[in-house]
C-alpha cells in the first residue's frame, strides 16, 4: 500500500431507512461501536425512497462509495419498499460497473433495528473495501473537487 | 432565503468530549441562510429550549437545525418547541452528531470534522423545507389484541373498562395461554387457576369485549385509527351457539389416543374434547386429524349424543373483517423443544420431562390428579433433581443466548412445593447463577434453601443416563471442585422459553420489527416499551421478552393505557411527509399505483393549466389519508412528477451534495 493510499479517506454516503437502519446506526452509537467517519448517513423515510439518480449525484459529486440500507426482506415497515430497492439497485451497481464504478462502491445492506454490532461491522467491512479500491475518478464533475478549483 | 439557527448541543459531555462544538458553531455561520448559531450543555432541557424559541423570535428564524443526539429521541421535542412559538415544525432538522458521530468516534478532530458535515448536510436541507401541514385522520374506536393469555386478558379488560370495544383473537379453543397450565404461582404460591380462570370469564361477560377463539388473524391493511383485520375463524364442527358445554360427546367419543395438549401430552384426550374444565368459551371442538367421521365416514356418535343439536361436521372456516384502531400482540411464549439435548436424555426417557410438564403433574386436574407420580412406573419419586438454564443462556446453536428470566423462581416453587407436599423426597437443584430480582423473591428462594432444605448445587449437568431404573445425573460442584453422581427418580429440565413460531409471522404482517430472538421490539428500550416501532401497534406479555406474570400483567395493563390514549381521540393527526404528484409534469402512466402498498393513487381527470394551454389530463392523485410516506412511487415515476414532501429529491440531492463537498 502506498503512503498515499494509506492517508486516503473515502467520501462514503450511506443511505438508511427510517424504521430499522437508521435506528440500527443508533443502536451501534448508543453500543459505542465503532466505524469509520467516513461513513455520512442520509435518513430517508425507506429505502425504496433512495432515487438512482441520487446515487449518480453522488458520485458526480466525488463520493467514493455509496451503501443504502433497508429493513430485512420480508420486514419492511412498508411491505414491499426493500424488493424494489433491490432490483432497481441491482440494475443501477451494473450499470455503474459498465462505467467503470466498481461493484465494490456499491452496496445494498439489510440491518434491522436490533442490529447495532450489524451495521457497524458492515460499515467496517464497506469502508475498507472502498479504500482499498482508491478514490474514485469516474463520473465525477472534477469542478467539484477542491484541488481542481484551486488551479482554477 | 431562509433565516436559519443551527443549535450545536454538548449533551454533558456526550457530544463535547469528542466533538468541538464551538468550531461546529463557528462553521455554521459560513452556511447559506444562517443567521445564527449556539452551543448549549443540555439543548433538550427547558433552558436548551427556550435558547431556541428566543432565537427564533428574536431572530425572525425560517428554519432550524438541531445538532443534537438521534431524531428519534428529540425530533418531537424541538419541533413542538419551534411551534409553540409559530414556526412550522417541519421547519427543524436534527444533526444526528451523537448515535452517529460521538459514540462512535475517538478523535476530536475527526468528530469535529463529521459533525461539521452533517450540520452542513441539515442547513442544506433546511434551506429547501416547506411549512408542511398535517392533515387529520379518523379513528376507529375499537381495539384488536392478538393472543389471549394472561397479557391480552388483561389488556382487553383493561380497555374495556375505559369503555371501548376490543376484540380477542386466540388460535386455540380456549383463551388463558400459558398460565391455565400452572399450578401455583410464586412467590406467593397461589393457585394458578384460582386467580386466572376469574379473569377469563369477566372477559367473556364483558359486554365490551368479543373473543374469537379458535381463529387466526390472517392479514392487517391500513394504518393507526384506521387497521382492517381479516380474521379466520376455523371451522369447531360445533355451533358455538348452541353447544352448552355439558361434555356429553366427549364421553361418547371412541377416538380417544390423542396426546392431550393441555396436559403436555402425558394422557390422552377424544377426538371431540373441550380443552379443560374452565376453558372459555367452553365449546366442544372436533380435532378432523382424529375423529372417525373425518377419516372414515362412520361414527357420527357425538352427533347423535348431542341433544342441543351443535355437531355440523359440515362447518367451514369464516372469514370476518373488523376495523381497528389499535392492534396489541400478546401472543406469549412456548417451552423451546429439547430434541437437540442429547445429553440430558429427554426424548428416550420418560422420567425426563420439563418444568411445565411437573406443572401439569402436580396440578389437582393433571394426568395424575395432583399425585407426585413418575411417568414410566407412576411410582413416588424419592430422589428428584431439577436442572437450570437448560437451553438458555447458551453459546451452541441450539442455546438462546438470553436468560429466560422465569425459571430459577419456578424452580425454587417445584422444590418448595415438592418437599412441603412429600417431605422425604430429597431435592437437588442445578444451577449456573440464581437470578432472583423481584419483589419478594430473594426471600423466596432463601426459604427453598434454609427452611425446605432443597439441595442448590453451582453447576451443570453434564449427561444424564438411564440405569437400572434410575436415571444417572452425571453432574458438577463447582463449589467443592469436585464431580458428583446422583442416581435420581424423576429429572426436571427447566427449558428456555421462546416467542411463539407465529411471531415473525405477526411481525412481517404488522410491519414492525423483531429482534434475533423473535421477540418482538419495543419502540424504545426505556422510554416506550410497550409500543412498538409501528404507530397503532402494541406489545403485550412475553412476545416482547421472557416475563413472569407479574410483570407480564404490569405490561398489559401499560399497553392498555396505550390504546385507550389512542381511541380517545377522535382524529389523529396524520403524517404529512406524503407523496404528492405534479399536475403539469404527470402523464397519467400508472406506475406509480403499481407499487404502492396502500393503494393511496387515484387517477383523475383534471383540467389543467399548462403555460396557458387548458386541457383535461388524467392525473395521478394521492389520498393524504391513505399514503404512508415511503416515497416507492417518487422513484417509480418515470416523468419526475411524484415527489415526497419533507424527503423531496432535491432536499435529499442538497443532502448528498453537502456531504460530499
Ligand atoms: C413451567 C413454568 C412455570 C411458570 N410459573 C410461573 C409462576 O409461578 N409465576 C409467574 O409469575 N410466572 C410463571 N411462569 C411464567 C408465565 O407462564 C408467563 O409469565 C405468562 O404465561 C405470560 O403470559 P402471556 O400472555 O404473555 O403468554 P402466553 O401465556 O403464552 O399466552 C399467549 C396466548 O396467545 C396465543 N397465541 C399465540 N400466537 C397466536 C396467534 N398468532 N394468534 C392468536 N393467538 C395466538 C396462545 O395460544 C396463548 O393463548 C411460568 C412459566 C413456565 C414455563
Ligand atoms: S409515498 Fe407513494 S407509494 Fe408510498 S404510500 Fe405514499 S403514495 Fe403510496
Ligand atoms: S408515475 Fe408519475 S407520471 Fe406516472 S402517473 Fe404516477 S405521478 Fe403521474
Amino acid at each position: 500500500m502506498s503512503v498515499e493510499h494509506e492517508s486516503f479517506k473515502p467520501t462514503i454516503v450511506a443511505f438508511c431507512c427510517n424504521w430499522c437502519s437508521y435506528a440500527g446506526a443508533d443502536l451501534a452509537g448508543s453500543g459505542r461501536m465503532q466505524y469509520p467517519a467516513n461513513v455520512k448517513i442520509i435518513k430517508v423515510p425507506c429505502s425504496c425512497r433512495v432515487n438512482p439518480t441520487f446515487v449518480l449525484r453522488a458520485f458526480q459529486r466525488g463520493a467514493d462509495g455509496v451503501i443504502m440500507c433497508g429493513c430485512h426482506p420480508g420486514d419492511c415497515h412498508y411491505s414491499t419498499g426493500n424488493y424494489y430497492t433491490r432490483r432497481r439497485m441491482t440494475m443501477l451497481f451494473d450499470f455503474l460497473d459498465f462505467l467503470g464504478i466498481e461493484r465494490g462502491r456499491t452496496r445494498v445492506e439489510w440491518v434491522s433495528a436490533a442490529e447495532g454490532a450489524r451495521f457497524a461491522s458492515v460499515m467496517n467491512d464497506f469502508v475498507k473495501n472502498v479504500t482499498e479500491l482508491g478514490p474514485n475518478r469516474k463520473i465525477t464533475d472534477l469542478r467539484t473537487k477542491p484541488e481542481h478549483k484551486e488551479g482554477e | 432565503m431562509q433565516r436559519i439557527g443551527v443549535f450545536i448541543c454538548w449533551c454533558g459531555s456526550n457530544i463535547a468530549a469528542t466533538v468541538d462544538v464551538k468550531k461546529v458553531a463557528a462553521a455554521a455561520l459560513n452556511e447559506p441562510g444562517v443567521v445564527f448559531s449556539a452551543d448549549y450543555q443540555y439543548m433538550c432541557s427547558a433552558s436548551g429550549q427556550g435558547l431556541v424559541k428566543d432565537a427564533i423570535r428574536e431572530k425572525g428564524l425560517t428554519g432550524v437545525v438541531v445538532c443534537s443526539c438521534s431524531p428519534r429521541m428529540h425530533e418531537a421535542t424541538f419541533r413542538k418547541a419551534a411551534e409553540s412559538c409559530g414556526l412550522n415544525p417541519y421547519m427543524v432538522e436534527i444533526a444526528n452528531i451523537r448515535e452517529h458521530c460521538s459514540w462512535i468516534h475517538k478523535d476530536v478532530a475527526e468528530g469535529t470534522e463529521k459533525a461539521v458535515i452533517l450540520m452542513r448536510a441539515a442547513v442544506a436541507k433546511v434551506n429547501l423545507n416547506q411549512s408542511l401541514v398535517a392533515g387529520k385522520s379518523d379513528v376507529v374506536k375499537r381495539a384488536l389484541v392478538i393472543g389471549g393469555g394472561i397479557a391480552g386478558i388483561q389488556t382487553a379488560l383493561d380497555i374495556a373498562e375505559a369503555g371501548y370495544e376490543v376484540d380477542i383473537v386466540e388460535k386455540k379453543p380456549t383463551i388463558g395461554g400459558k398460565m391455565a397450565q400452572l399450578d401455583k404461582t410464586f412467590p406467593t404460591l397461589d393457585c394458578s387457576a384460582c386467580i386466572l380462570t376469574p379473569k377469563m370469564v369477566d372477559a367473556a361477560a364483558h359486554d365490551k369485549i368479543k373473543i374469537y377463539s379458535y381463529s387466526e388473524v390472517e392479514s392487517v391493511s391500513g394504518f393507526v385509527g384506521n387497521f382492517t383485520a381479516k380474521i379466520r375463524k376455523k371451522a369447531r364442527f360445533v355451533k358455538e351457539d348452541l353447544c352448552t358445554g355439558c361434555g356429553l360427546c366427549t364421553e361418547k367419543c371412541p377416538s380417544r389416543k390423542t396426546p392431550n395438549e393441555f396436559n403436555e401430552g402425558m394422557n390422552t384426550r377424544s377426538a371431540i374434547y373441550i380443552p379443560f374444565a374452565q376453558a372459555v368459551p367452553k365449546y366442544a371442538v372436533i380435532d378432523p386429524a382424529a375423529c372417525l367421521h373425518f377419516k372414515t365416514g362412520k361414527c357420527g356418535l357425538c352427533e347423535r349424543t348431542c341433544d342441543a343439536k351443535a355437531v355440523d361436521y359440515n362447518q367451514k372456516d369464516e372469514t370476518i373483517e373488523r376495523k381497528y384502531g389499535a392492534i396489541v400482540v400478546a401472543t406469549g411464549y412456548n417451552v423451546i423443544k429439547l430434541d437437540n439435548f442429547g445429553e440430558y436424555g429427554y426424548t428416550e426417557n420418560p422420567d425426563v420431562i420439563t418444568s411445565l410438564e411437573l406443572e401439569r403433574i402436580m396440578n389437582a386436574a393433571g394426568p395424575t390428579g395432583g399425585a407426585l407420580l413418575r411417568p414410566s412406573d407412576k411410582t413416588h419419586p424419592q430422589k428428584i433433581v431439577f436442572v437450570q438454564c437448560v437451553g438458555s443462556r447458551g453459546q451452541r446453536p441450539c442455546d438462546k443466548p438470553y436468560c429466560s428470566k422465569i425459571c430459577c423462581m419456578y424452580t425454587a416453587k417445584h422444590a418448595m412445593l415438592i418437599r412441603e407436599k412429600y417431605p422425604d423426597t430429597e431435592v437437588y437443584v442445578f444451577y449456573i447463577d440464581v437470578r432472583t430480582p423481584g419483589k419478594n423473591f430473594e426471600e423466596f428462594y432463601r426459604r427453598a434453601v434454609e427452611q425446605y432444605g432443597v439441595h442448590y448445587v453451582k453447576g451443570q449437568v453434564g449427561k444424564v443416563a438411564e440405569n437400572a431404573g434410575k436415571l444417572r445425573v452425571y453432574g458438577s460442584d463447582l463449589l467443592m471442585n469436585e464431580q458428583i453422581v446422583i442416581d435420581a427418580d424423576l429429572v426436571v429440565l427447566a427449558a428456555a422459553i421462546e416467542p411463539d413460531e407465529s411471531a415473525k409471522k405477526i411481525a412481517t404482517m404488522l410491519t414492525t420489527g423483531i429482534d434475533t430472538n423473535n421477540f418482538l421490539t419495543e419502540a424504545h428500550p426505556k422510554l416506550r416499551p410497550v409500543e412498538s416501532a409501528t404507530a397503532g401497534i402494541f406489545l403485550s406479555g412475553v412476545c416482547q421478552g421472557p416475563k413472569d406474570i407479574p410483570e407480564t400483567v404490569s405490561q398489559a395493563s401499560a399497553a392498555a393505557v396505550k390504546v385507550i390514549g389512542l381511541l380517545a381521540k377522535d382524529q389523529i393527526t396524520c403524517n404529512p411527509c406524503v407523496a404528492r404528484s405534479d399536475e403539469l409534469l404527470c402523464n397519467g402512466c400508472s406506475s406509480c399505483e403499481k407499487v404502492c402498498p396502500y393503494g393511496a393513487i387515484t387517477y383523475i381527470d383534471k383540467e389543467v393549466n399548462d403555460h396557458g394551454k387548458r386541457e383535461v389530463r388524467r392525473i395521478a392523485s394521492v389520498n393524504e389519508a391513505v399514503c404512508q410516506g415511503c416515497g416507492a412511487c417518487t422513484v417509480a415515476c418515470p416523468s419526475g412528477a411524484m415527489d415526497l414532501k419533507g424527503f423531496t429529491n432535491k432536499q435529499i440531492m442538497a443532502e448528498v451534495d453537502a456531504i460530499c463537498r
